[in-house]
């Protein structure tokens, strides 16, 4: 089982490495990176290539490790209790699965995604440090333990909100995804739009390399805005000429909305870019 | 196998255990790459680093193990710009040696030659000035030189070579050195959590439930609070004025321990002393200015203050209009200060100058006067006494 990247997704040689490593060696492979730069579609792709289902999970500033594992629904049970159902007696009918129990119980390891870990609690990867390490985890209320049938791959992802521990972080293989370089990036966009005028996107990238110089930017562009204004480029038929025009009374880039999301930065853009012309013309 | 690159690591300070290096050990037995240093590197780096700040770090180890060049002193501690080293190397040289260099065979030669000058000025400086700083503005090399670093400029400059992945340093700008050492200034910082419940109702609340379902006549009645959240809420004013470039460290410290504390933290930087401007950005001071009144304004009452300053400067700056080193402000230093501290109920200012020296200085006096006296020194313990004072 080896990922080479797919159709849709360039990975970069020590990205392979990374993933190749956390699969054969069965760990954690967590990914960093600038926003935009593909990590949650990292496990996405994996799955695809490998041949695997895919289990989300999807965390939030108030999801519990606990959730992850299994939930018990005591409100349930003691309403049941109240009204006389008989499946109160079984406890096991209030046990509620997670995601990890989901993955655990797979019959085929399936990739597991934990995507935006440093959205949680600060106690939330320490609660999760033996069941990412054995694979396994108790249930109290029906004493039994569940381990996983095969080790899934497990793939978390982080935006740096939170330091991460250094116990989580020992058990991980670890990769940051840098910001492609001009030469990785028309890859990308040429796996995205075959049918791309290769002119074309030499002058978009050498607008959006540009724009990614300005200093000051709240919020870079990064790929995926990228590949959203490429889309909206070929939609609306922009010509060539439009990027490169240097005409001082279109100073913004054509649907540059895309690929700017403040409006402080639609500013600067627009100051920068007339600095820029004004020195050009004089 | 690896352990010198494993022992070296640790040496340089990037954060790496046993468990980790077993871990790179089972991968090279479990054959993931292939024979290839370039693999290897980049398993290693998967195993070994596990956050992007000592990625740079890693790279210069790195190189440095699998060339088995020697490394002079205490290298790895410090990061100095290359501009700075390359200068340095411009100064260092004259012409003559630059052609010396063309006849002896190169940069290896060179890379000695600038090795022992640097070994010289060092010895030269070490009474007075601990820093080898071009004109002593530099707040980086307070570690010493970094040989390291001359060694990149030298694979660089090799001709015709092609640069390794990890001579290339992609990563240099994510090394920030400030995660050692955070975390006993965090557990200071703790002192100042409050816990109060806010927010959606998610937790059960016992007492609450039991009085409603006995007044239910027993039939099941939940009632839910919400769960409790530090509600601590901090507004950081850090001088970035020319005399604070001795306490960078110190205070970079501070604030990214205080950053991962508190989740409602505002920062702003002053130069010596508040006036009418603050600056969210240090390096883009002049461009991007929050007017004080804005601040005072925006963030109510119950936010509380904290100073990082040195509080040295001229008398002047704090008592006089106009007084400010790189403006003219129309009005005092200490109208804005009392200002501040009058909106602001909870304020201290934590001061990184010794507390012995602070007699000695004018302007600490005057401000400490201003700060009802609630100044402390920026060690562990005046921290801790800070965040107490804050927490009445």
């Amino acid at each position: 089982m080896q990922f080479k990247g797919t159709d849709t997704y360039i990975a970069s040689p020590d990205l392979m490495v990374a993933v190749n490593a956390a699969i054969a060696l069965q760990r954690p492979l967590l990914v960093k990176g600038e926003p935009g730069t593909g990590k949650t579609i990292l496990a996405h792709e994996v799955a695809g290539a490998l041949g695997k289902p895919l289990i989300q999970w999807h965390i939030k500033s108030t999801t519990k490790a606990q959730q992850g594992l299994y939930e018990y629904d005591a409100v349930s049970r003691l309403r049941d209790s109240q009204l006389g159902d008989p499946r109160v007696h079984e406890i096991g009918n209030y046990i509620v699965k997670g995601k990890l129990w989901e993955a655990f119980d797979a019959p085929a390891a399936p990739v597991v995604l934990i995507d935006e870990i440093d959205k949680a609690d600060i106690e939330f990867p320490n609660d999760l440090l033996l069941e990412l390490d054995r694979m396994e985890f108790y249930v109290y209320e029906t004493r039994q333990t569940i381990k996983a049938r095969n080790r899934p791959i497990v793939i978390i992802t982080s935006n740096n909100e939170k330091e991460l521990p250094d116990a989580f972080l020992r058990r991980c293989f670890f990769h940051y995804i840098r910001f492609p370089d001009r030469e990785m990036m028309t890859h990308i966009i040429k796996v995205h739009f075959p049918e791309l005028q290769r002119d074309l996107v030499r002058e978009a990238l050498n607008r959006f390399y540009e724009l990614r110089e300005v200093a000051g930017l709240k919020k870079k562009p990064s790929t995926s805005e990228l590949l959203d204004w490429l889309k909206l480029l070929m939609v609306d038929d922009i010509p060539v000429e439009a990027l490169r025009t240097r005409d001082p009374s279109k100073l913004v880039l054509p649907l540059h909305g895309a690929l700017l999301k403040n409006e402080q930065d639609v500013h600067l853009f627009e100051r920068v870019a007339f600095l820029a012309r004004r020195e050009q013309g004089g | 196998m690896f352990v010198n690159l494993f022992l070296e690591l640790k040496q340089a300070k990037v954060p790496v255990s046993l468990k980790e290096y077993l871990l790179l050990l089972e991968a090279m037995q479990a054959r993931v790459v292939e024979a290839g240093v370039d693999d290897f590197y980049f398993l290693a780096r998967a195993a070994l680093v596990k956050d992007e700040r000592n990625l740079d770090k890693f790279d210069r180890v790195f190189g440095h193990v699998f060339k088995g060049i020697e490394s002079v002193g205490d290298a790895l501690a410090a990061a100095i710009p290359e501009e700075w080293l390359r200068k340095l190397a411009e100064r260092m040289l004259t012409s003559e040696e630059k052609a010396q260099i063309e006849a002896l065979g190169g940069w290896d030669k060179l890379m000695e030659t600038l090795r022992q000058r640097l070994a010289e000025q060092r010895g030269r400086h070490q009474g007075g000035s601990k820093w080898i700083g071009t004109v002593g503005t530099s707040p980086y090399g307070a570690h010493g030189y970094n040989p390291e670093g001359v060694r990149i400029g030298q694979d660089r400059g090799r001709e015709g070579r092609a640069v390794k992945v990890w001579d290339r340093r992609e990563f240099r700008n994510l090394d920030d050195d400030i995660v050692l050492g955070t975390r006993d200034i965090k557990v200071a910082l703790r002192r100042l959590r409050r816990f109060a419940r806010e927010g959606a109702t998610v937790e059960l609340d016992l007492p609450d439930t039991i009085r409603a379902t006995a007044h239910n006549a027993g039939l099941l009645d939940l009632k839910l609070v919400p769960e409790r959240h530090n509600t601590i809420k901090v507004l950081l004013l850090l001088d970035i004025g020319g005399s604070m470039d001795w306490h960078v460290t110190a205070c970079a410290e501070l604030f990214s321990a205080a950053r991962s504390e508190f989740k409602h933290l505002q920062h702003f930087y002053f130069h010596n002393c508040p006036y009418e401007f603050l600056w969210r950005d240090a390096e883009r001071r002049h461009a991007d200015r929050t007017p004080t009144w804005d601040v005072l304004h925006t963030y109510p009452a119950d936010y509380k203050l904290i100073f990082v300053g040195d509080a040295t400067m001229s008398p002047y700056e704090l008592s006089q209009p106009g007084g400010s080193v790189e403006h003219m402000n129309e009005e005092a230093g200490v109208a804005w200060m009392a200002r501040l501290t009058a909106t602001y109920e909870h304020a201290v200012w934590l001061n990184p100058t010794p507390a012995a020296e602070w007699q000695f200085h004018r302007s600490i006096a005057i401000t400490r006067q201003i700060m009802l006296d609630r100044m402390y020194p920026l060690t562990l313990d005046g921290l801790d006494r800070a965040m107490r004072e804050l927490n009445h």
